[in-house]
């Protein structure tokens, strides 16, 4: 369980986050929506630790972000890169396998090596195991960098708008492989989504944040109404009810 | 593979050791070998030095144009001795035991450089040009205030400063070169003890937190230990602004690897075939004409231009 108490947060003088608090229970995808600047973004770097807490207090299980080792804390919450530096010296299976690096590291054992190809046989990187990173297509170098964060073995994943810079069948292939590592592998996925639809169909559970604040909480049909997307959104966009779950009409 | 390259490498720097130590005796072979014997530890502290702590800048500021050279950092060291010599006054300052005045040099450097750089790797991580600039000027900030205090102190004063502001291979300080080795190994093997937090550092900052390597600390650490390595280097040879650029460049060519247990041995031994096989063939092949600072600048000038021009283009 990943708990936010009283979460503050200003950048040069101006608030992102005004108060937060909200718990994200053990499993299943929880998706961040907002408009650009409502401080998603900024809440869930904080979560991840890529930049420092200033007021209010941020435990994932009984650790506390912030305070408890890092060792640890990598070995609990993973995140997800967009890009990393370096990629051309990088093959896939380098990237992989530096998931396993809180446990060893640097020193792999065969447990590691074996839990590496496990990987990316799960994510099919097989056939592109000795490619170099940055001759992949964006959606492949994403399903690596998923992988990587897979071979981490941690309970917690964060994603920040991985689905920018994406094609549909990418982005769709991306969130379905989430979903199953939600279901099937009891990962907790908490993910800052730009497009409500896809947030609708993939995710259990909304955040809905405007302006530094949480307005709006649960699960997708009970919470993405077409008076939401007006006042949270500011645009009369209609809404749809297709097969039980709402579509935004764009 | 790489190992095999490594190998060739070594025996590589051995035949050049060799040849450094064995051709062109004249006279005692006993006082020709202890006399060369300390230069060729010296130009091997030096290259060491000098590559791995440009290799080491690369990774923690993620790109592969800048090395602390260009920052500024032997610039740095040279203000510290200046303001040394101004603040105690020439006498007083060549009374001091040089051990000692290295490593209060060091010291400060160390800390001062952690400041400065730390501030600079934090505000501009990502946004090579502007690293770039403010570090170019940076390094001509720190140049001018040693120029101003350089002016206004006296001649006799002023001649202490100069000789510890070029860069001569030829006539490194082996006076120093029980401190400097001390120091040098030391920092040398921290730096191999990092080799694999270097790796994910390397990543980038969103990676590295997420493997649980804050990239604020693993910076921080480098830095401490590229000052050691700068300040030793520019304590015996003086400064060198692109000798580590040419190293570093020539290394990810040879051994374009991301792991730093192969980078940083790699990049060690080229920098000392070029240090110590560009001595040797000054020296005995070409008679002196042309100080080995003046090529090996000349070369990492141009492939420093080479860089800038293909990153400006990407």
């Amino acid at each position: 369980m990943i708990e936010v108490q009283n979460l503050s947060h200003d950048i040069h003088g101006a608030p992102i986050l005004r108060d937060i608090s909200v718990t994200v229970p053990k499993g299943g995808v929880t998706a961040l929506v907002g408009p650009n600047g409502a401080g998603k973004s900024t809440l869930l770097s904080l979560m991840a630790r890529l930049i420092p807490r200033q007021q209010g207090r941020i435990t994932v299980d009984e650790l506390v972000v912030g305070e408890s080792d890092d060792k640890d804390l990598a070995r609990r919450l993973a995140i997800l890169p967009q890009t990393v530096h370096a990629a051309s010296r990088l093959t896939v299976r380098d990237l992989v396998g530096f998931g396993r690096y809180p446990y060893h590291r640097g020193r792999p054992t065969p447990d590691d090596r074996a839990m590496v190809e496990d990987g990316m046989r799960l994510f099919d990187l097989l056939p592109l195991a000795e490619r170099s990173l940055d001759t992949l297509s964006g959606g492949q170098r994403q399903r690596a960098f998923v992988a990587m964060t897979y071979v981490q073995d941690t309970d917690y994943l964060l994603l920040d708008e991985p689905l920018n810079n994406l094609d549909l069948a990418a982005s769709r292939a991306l969130m379905a492989r989430l979903r199953d590592l939600a279901d099937n592998k009891d990962r907790t996925v908490i993910i800052v989504l730009h497009d409500i639809n896809f947030a609708t169909a993939y995710a259990d559970r909304v955040l809905v944040m405007k302006e530094g604040r949480l307005c709006a909480d649960g699960a997708p049909q009970d919470v993405i109404t077409e008076t939401l997307i007006q006042s949270v959104f500011e645009t009369d966009a209609p809404l749809r009810t297709v097969e039980g779950r709402p579509v935004v009409m764009v | 593979m790489y190992r095999n390259r490594l190998l060739l490498l070594t025996l590589a720097l051995l035949a050049c050791a060799l040849a450094y130590l064995f051709t062109g005796v004249k006279g005692s072979l006993e006082f020709a070998l202890m006399f060369r014997g300390k230069k060729l530890a010296a130009l091997l502290l030096i290259g060491a030095a000098q590559a791995v702590a440009a290799v080491m800048f690369q990774t923690i500021s993620g790109n592969r144009i800048l090395t602390p050279a260009i920052m500024g950092f032997d610039a740095l060291y040279v203000l510290i001795l200046t303001a040394a010599v101004v603040a105690l006054g020439a006498p007083a300052y060549q009374q001091l035991d040089p051990g000692l005045l290295m490593l209060t040099n060091a010291t400060l450097m160390c800390a001062a450089a952690v400041m400065l750089f730390g501030l600079l790797l934090r505000k501009g991580q990502g946004d090579l040009m502007r690293m770039l600039l403010t570090g170019v000027v940076l390094a001509v900030m720190l140049r001018s205030i040693t120029g101003l205090l350089q002016r206004v102190i006296d001649p006799s004063e002023y001649a202490v400063v100069q000789a510890a502001s070029f860069a001569r291979f030829s006539r490194a300080e082996t006076d120093l070169l029980g401190v400097s080795a001390l120091l040098c190994c030391g920092a040398l093997g921290l730096a191999w003890r990092m080799r694999h937090r270097l790796d994910v550092l390397a990543l980038g900052p969103v990676a590295s937190t997420s493997l649980g390597e804050p990239p604020l600390r693993g910076q921080r650490r480098a830095l401490l230990l590229i000052s050691v390595l700068v300040a030793v280097s520019t304590a015996l040879v003086g400064p060198v602004a692109f000798f580590g650029l040419l190293v570093s460049a020539l290394t990810y060519l040879v051994l374009p690897t991301y792991r730093h247990a192969i980078l940083l041995p790699g990049s060690a031994l080229i920098s000392g075939v070029i240090l110590v096989g560009g001595q040797w063939a000054l020296e005995r092949v070409f008679a002196f004409t042309t100080p080995l600072s003046v090529v090996v600048e000349f070369l990492g000038g141009v492939v420093f231009l080479l860089l800038l021009m293909k990153g400006l283009k990407r």
